[in-house]
């Protein structure tokens, strides 16, 4: 039944660190691999070697230029780049699901992770169109929809040693800007984080109420901090000073000689 | 959005078929016998024919029947369940028109009303959606309604319904454009609440070289260009060339212009509803504007 369920037991789901990833694609890498070896429909490509080469992923990583908001301490604040891991939220108000005409997309009560069955999946990719965050993507393969699954053949699989019961992604991030756990138990690794960092929701005016949470990312250094230099003690400090802004000898002729021009 | 042949033939068809099927409910005309088969084979050709198409895009066409499980939420399986109620209803209607020679009333005016509310459960699986801003309107059910019912009008060669339904189409058309412009902006979905981040946020890097599922689907902007262009197109073919053939003296070739003429404009209409679309995940790669 593709209505949702009231509540779920427990809320599975992943923060995502933008401070810490260092946009290495490596999540993106080892969820294409996991899951096309296992559970589902294997994400395929089309003209993988060719011009126009294109595939099924479940996990993109965008990167995004940021200019801060100018602040009163900060007048002309640096740019950062924030690399930007994107794949399905987990929504509680999941609006992929009730567009479904034929059940195949639930979520579970049990622990609210959002799956697509693919025997009854008829490809009309009308969850695609309902999903904001691009997070389900037509296999042009198989002709049924794909998602994240969180892994769901990993995170429960006792024949894998403990280590590994979490999404490939997780388990992959060599900077550990991803981790996973249950968001209903306000103790748990993911709880604790998003309260101490100020975890975030993406576009929460679209009410979906994503599961996952996004770490905001610090600001990365002084730059445009007006006392930055007043603050730092360098032995080598003065020899890095500006020389002088006013030229002299030949340059200062040339500067006059080009002015006259 | 991606402007998919299959859905525009299946809208723009089904949409007339169904609002024929809706006349014909209503006994407008009151036609029996081999004329009466006539229409209802027109009218079955025009909503079958468009539904038949709208199973092309399917990635499991033989699969299509579990789409009639989930009414309870779902809006496609709401119209399948629609669109076989009326094509049986009327079926029944057409039958006593063609063999019994008359028009039993009450079940023509439930065919009526189940016309409608095909049209309507099709325009809502759009209306529903949220991500994209310019479809997320009570204006859109009210559009794909008038446009049905004023081309059934047409068709049934109803002249006087149609010279009122036609500009009344035309109007809701305009407003759905003028407030479809506006849309995104006005929707607070951008940039800033996408990524979360505060400030000046530009896409630097896509997540890939090359195209993918997205791209193709969601952030179609080919033919944006000559918008206007098809705008006046679609008004014009659509309502107000159909209107002008209806007030000249009636002939059966200037009516049968007025139903191409309006198919054309309706065609171009829906390529655009599709074609002009911006879904919200374009922000992601920086494709949108707003």
């Amino acid at each position: 039944m593709t209505s949702l369920p009231e509540t779920t037991v427990k809320k599975l789901g992943l923060v995502i660190d933008l401070d810490t990833c260092v946009g290495c694609h490596a999540c993106v890498i080892s969820c294409k691999g996991w899951n096309t070896e296992n559970y589902g429909a294997p994400l395929s490509d089309q003209d993988a070697y060719g011009a126009n080469p294109s595939g099924t992923f479940l996990n993109r990583v965008h990167s995004y230029e940021v200019q801060p908001l100018a602040t009163s301490t900060k007048v002309q604040p640096a740019a950062q780049l924030v690399h930007f891991p994107k794949s399905c939220l987990h929504c509680e108000d999941a609006p992929c699901v009730t567009v479904c005409p034929t059940g195949a997309s639930y979520k579970r009560v049990e622990d609210g992770i959002v799956l697509v069955n693919e025997t009854d999946c008829i490809g009309c990719g009308l969850c695609a169109w309902a999903c904001p965050y691009g997070a389900r993507e037509m296999d042009a393969e198989e002709g049924v929809m794909k998602k994240c699954t969180l892994c769901v053949d990993r995170i429960y699989n006792e024949n894998l040693p403990e280590v590994d019961r979490e999404p490939a992604c997780v388990r992959t991030c060599p900077a550990g800007a991803r981790h996973f756990g249950d968001f209903a138990d306000p103790a748990s690794n993911v709880s604790r984080l998003t309260a101490a960092r100020g975890g975030m929701d993406l576009m929460p005016e679209q009410g979906t109420k994503p599961v996952n949470k996004y770490l905001p990312p610090r600001p990365r250094d002084q730059l445009g901090a007006p006392d930055q230099v007043s603050d730092q003690i360098d032995v080598l400090a003065p020899f890095l000073a500006p020389v002088s802004d006013t030229p002299t000898g030949f340059i200062a002729w040339l500067d006059k000689a080009l002015e006259r021009i | 959005m991606h402007p998919a042949p299959s859905v525009i033939i299946f809208s723009t068809l089904s949409g007339l078929g169904f609002g024929l099927l809706f006349w014909l409910g209503l006994g407008l005309p009151a036609v029996t016998g081999g004329v009466a088969f006539a229409f209802y084979a027109i009218a079955y050709v025009l909503a079958v024919g468009g539904l038949l198409a709208s199973t092309f895009h399917l990635g499991h066409p033989e699969r299509a029947l579990k789409a009639f499980t989930q009414w309870r939420s779902s809006w496609l399986s709401r119209e399948a369940w629609a669109s076989v109620a009326t094509l049986l209803v009327m079926a029944l209607v057409g039958a006593g028109a063609v063999f019994a020679g008359t028009h039993w009333g009450l079940l023509g005016l439930l065919g009526a009303a189940l016309s409608l509310c095909v049209v309507l459960t099709t325009s809502m699986i759009y209306a529903q959606m949220r991500t994209v801003p310019r479809w997320k309107t009570p204006l859109t059910p009210a559009l794909f309604l008038a446009i049905s019912v004023a081309g059934g009008a047409l068709l049934a060669g109803q002249t006087s319904f149609a010279l009122a339904l036609l500009p009344v189409a035309g109007v809701v058309q305009v407003a759905w454009w003028v407030r479809g412009d506006k849309a995104l902006g006005q929707s607070g979905t951008d940039m800033n609440t996408a990524t979360g981040l505060p400030g000046t946020v530009r896409a630097f890097e896509p997540p890939h070289t090359g195209t993918n599922y997205l791209l193709r689907e969601f952030v179609y902007v080919v033919g944006r260009k000559h918008a206007l262009k098809l705008r006046i197109a679609a008004l014009g073919l659509g309502y107000f060339l159909p209107m002008l053939l209806l007030l000249i003296p009636f002939s059966h070739l200037a009516a049968a212009l007025a139903v191409l003429s309006h198919l054309a404009g309706v065609a171009t209409s829906r390529w655009l509803f599709f074609a002009e679309a911006e879904h919200v995940v374009g922000l992601y790669y920086g494709k949108r504007a707003a």
